[in-house]
């Protein structure tokens, strides 16, 4: 990109000479915020319907099979949806902590299910 | 990205679009050609065209006959696979593994195509992959592990899947905007092009991504399988899936005995389907007295993926058990999921309409990609005017374009020459013709990222659509069934590959005619139009373009796309 190049004159941002880390210019701060919303989406995303994958497959009321399989076509519309989300959200950190906070719950109470059924089967044994 | 959920939609429709378009046109164009797998493989072995063309032989007797065939060629072998013939590939093809030492390293299974009739082998055909190429590229790529290549294939899907949901919401007049279309008018023509051809097959288009995914969605999300069963997938396959598992004997016996027939067992097997066609045999241990004999059921009689079959013992014919008729409802789902995807169950005139539907996918990609650039352009319009240059991304975007959209199908039509021109004798002759594919359309790439121009989309445009239209004149010349030959033998798989290369050809051709018909009038021919147009845009952006960046996409004048730019969705 050169300097005469028009995207930054119909922006009207003057491009900064120094960029100290805290003084990001108008560009670089929205291309962080793209960086920080597309890795949101990929990997927070793909965490995200994993683990709802998981809940499903592991808690709908269906033989253990038909769960997992059920689970598992949704995840991709879940997946989707999560993109949508993070790229609808009025910022970044909404976007982020309207992921992680399901993740969060979901994640905890899976853990804490899966160690008691782990703890329960080996009091079995 | 942007202030409003619909705005914020379309940046999103933009960028998960483009990002991955080049693959996912690769993806679409061969994805689309594997409709017709079976009828390309057959076109790509001239040897064959003599056979007859539609088999007169009952599955029963062709299965009976194919016996004599292995018993005699494959005997000791653990596993024979017989497909019997069908309305669309009309010769039995048998495949069997060798015996196996304990440790070797596993060995390709043999094929051999028979005569349904005699049993006998057909003309040795030449060493190609066939349809199989396109097929196996669809997914698996080309020269790098199949694993990596699924996971970036799977990768663009799912940026497929955000682009078609974010394109969905984005629009608003869905209904109104299908019948809108505005030609010649640069921009908003390739708006109108793209949304037609989404529009037009988007029940297609979300389906087939979706039902993509699924395909793979054990490999993809393997979550779900690994908690509830605690990392023992073995367990879960046979739960999830009876089909694969089965009471038929794991192990030889190690005592002779001999098989039983299969054509009654064939008949049994269709006389529970209601008369569906059986379409596949698989003799476990043949000769052994462990045998066991599994007649599945044709795709053509189901939705769903899960193929019905019915195994019998091998040695006394003892029905043993049917599986896949009451599948439960996930799997089912997911079965149909598949199918879908993989299109068995069309016959001709669905299969046709899936293929056109998968054209119009290659033709959205296409025309979402050049409209990014097309859109892109307008920003240095008046870096242009000054004699300027246009960015590093935009010319990176063009060259990829052109490569992907034209260079793909001029190096498709460079495989069926590769198939008919490399020597018959030429050692893996398979890998050779592979070979010319990724030698031209990697020439046809490079040739556009160095010069992405208006003439180098004519030529590769007309170069791609001249090697198509030529097919149907090559084929006759190189020892296939030309069309009158097999229009008047009824060989009416080997008519529509011709007839279809001819269309593709001249559409091709068409474009790249169009193309040329275009450049003057972009050049000198603006100021009429734009004097009618009440907004036109200020001169400047009329001027003509610097010689070194003439403009890279058809239809594309400057002065149209202030105009258009106004109305439609933001990047």
């Amino acid at each position: 990109m050169t300097a005469s190049s028009p995207r930054h004159a119909a922006d009207g941002a003057p491009r900064p000479r120094l960029r100290p880390f805290l003084a990001l210019g108008d560009a670089a701060r929205y291309r962080w915020a793209v960086a920080s919303r597309a890795l949101a989406a990929i990997v927070g995303g793909y965490v995200l319907s994993a683990l709802c994958s998981t809940a499903l497959g592991l808690w709908l009321p269906l033989a253990r099979a038909e769960a997992v399989i059920t689970g598992t076509l949704a995840s991709f519309a879940i997946y989707a949806g999560a993109v949508m989300w993070v790229f609808a959200a009025r910022s970044a950190g909404r976007a982020w902590a309207g992921l992680a906070v399901p993740a969060a719950v979901l994640g905890a109470v899976l853990w804490l299910v899966l160690r008691g059924a782990v703890t329960a089967v080996g009091a079995a044994s | 990205m942007k202030e409003g959920f619909r705005q914020s939609m379309a940046w999103l429709h933009t960028w998960s679009g483009l990002l991955v378009g080049w693959v996912l046109f690769m993806v679409f164009a061969t994805g689309t050609s594997a409709y017709f797998r079976d009828e390309i493989s057959h076109w790509m072995k001239p040897e064959l065209h003599g056979a007859p063309a539609a088999s007169q032989v009952a599955p029963a007797q062709a299965a009976g006959q194919a016996v004599r065939f292995l018993e005699r060629e494959a005997a000791g072998s653990p596993r024979w696979n017989i497909g019997l013939p069908s309305d669309r590939e009309p010769d039995v093809r048998v495949t069997w593994t060798r015996p196996q030492p304990p440790g070797a390293p596993r060995q390709r299974p043999l094929a051999v195509q028979l005569d349904p009739a005699t049993g006998e082998r057909l003309a040795a055909p030449r060493a190609t992959r066939g349809g199989d190429f396109f097929y196996r590229m669809h997914f698996d790529l080309h020269y790098m592990p199949a694993l990596w290549a699924r996971w970036i294939v799977g990768f663009c899907a799912m940026f497929m899947l955000v682009a078609i949901v974010s394109g969905i919401v984005t629009h608003r007049r869905i209904f109104s905007d299908f019948f809108t279309f505005r030609p010649r008018k640069g921009q908003r023509s390739w708006l109108d092009a793209h949304n037609a051809t989404a529009v037009l097959a988007l029940p297609y288009h979300l389906m087939i991504t979706y039902t993509g995914l699924v395909t793979l969605m054990f490999m993809y999300m393997p979550w779900a399988a690994q908690t509830a069963y605690q990392g023992d997938q073995k367990t879960f396959f046979a739960e999830a899936f009876p089909n694969a598992a089965g009471s038929a004997p794991q192990k030889a016996a190690g005592r002779p005995a001999a098989l039983v027939p299969l054509g009654p067992l064939v008949e049994q097997a269709q006389a529970r389907w209601q008369g569906a066609a059986a379409s596949r045999v698989v003799v476990t241990f043949p000769g052994d007295a462990n045998a066991a004999v599994t007649v599945y059921r044709d795709g053509q009689a189901s939705l769903s993926s899960n193929q019905a079959s019915v195994v019998f013992n091998g040695t006394t014919g003892q029905w043993l058990e049917a599986r896949g008729e009451a599948v439960p409802a996930a799997s089912e789902t997911r079965g149909v999921f598949v199918g879908l995807h993989m299109g068995h169950f069309a016959g001709p005139v669905l299969r046709w309409l899936f293929f056109l539907s998968g054209l119009a996918g290659c033709v959205m990609v296409a025309t979402g990609l050049l409209m990014w650039a097309v859109k892109e352009r307008q920003k240095y319009a008046k870096a242009l005017a000054k004699g300027g240059r246009i960015g590093f991304g935009l010319r990176l975007v063009d060259g990829l374009n052109l490569g992907a959209v034209a260079g793909l199908p001029l190096a498709m039509a460079s495989f069926f020459w590769a198939n008919r021109l490399i020597p018959v004798a030429t050692p893996d002759r398979p890998a050779a013709e592979i070979a010319a594919f990724f030698t031209v359309w990697g020439v046809a790439t490079v040739a556009a990222i160095a010069w992405p121009a208006r003439r180098m989309w004519q030529l590769q445009l007309a170069l791609g659509g001249l090697l198509f239209a030529l097919v149907p004149v090559m084929n006759p010349l190189t020892g296939g069934a030309g069309l009158v030959t097999a229009a008047t033998a009824g060989h009416w798989s080997l008519v529509g590959f011709d007839a279809t290369c001819l269309l593709l050809g001249m559409a091709l051709l068409t474009s790249a005619w169009w193309l040329g018909r275009r450049k003057p009038a972009a050049r000198a021919g603006t100021a009429p139009r734009s004097a009618r147009a009440p907004q036109a845009p200020p001169p400047a952006a009329n001027a003509p373009q610097p010689l070194a960046h003439p403009a890279a996409e058809p239809g594309l004048s400057p002065a149209r796309h202030a105009l258009a730019a106004a109305e439609t969705q933001s990047s």
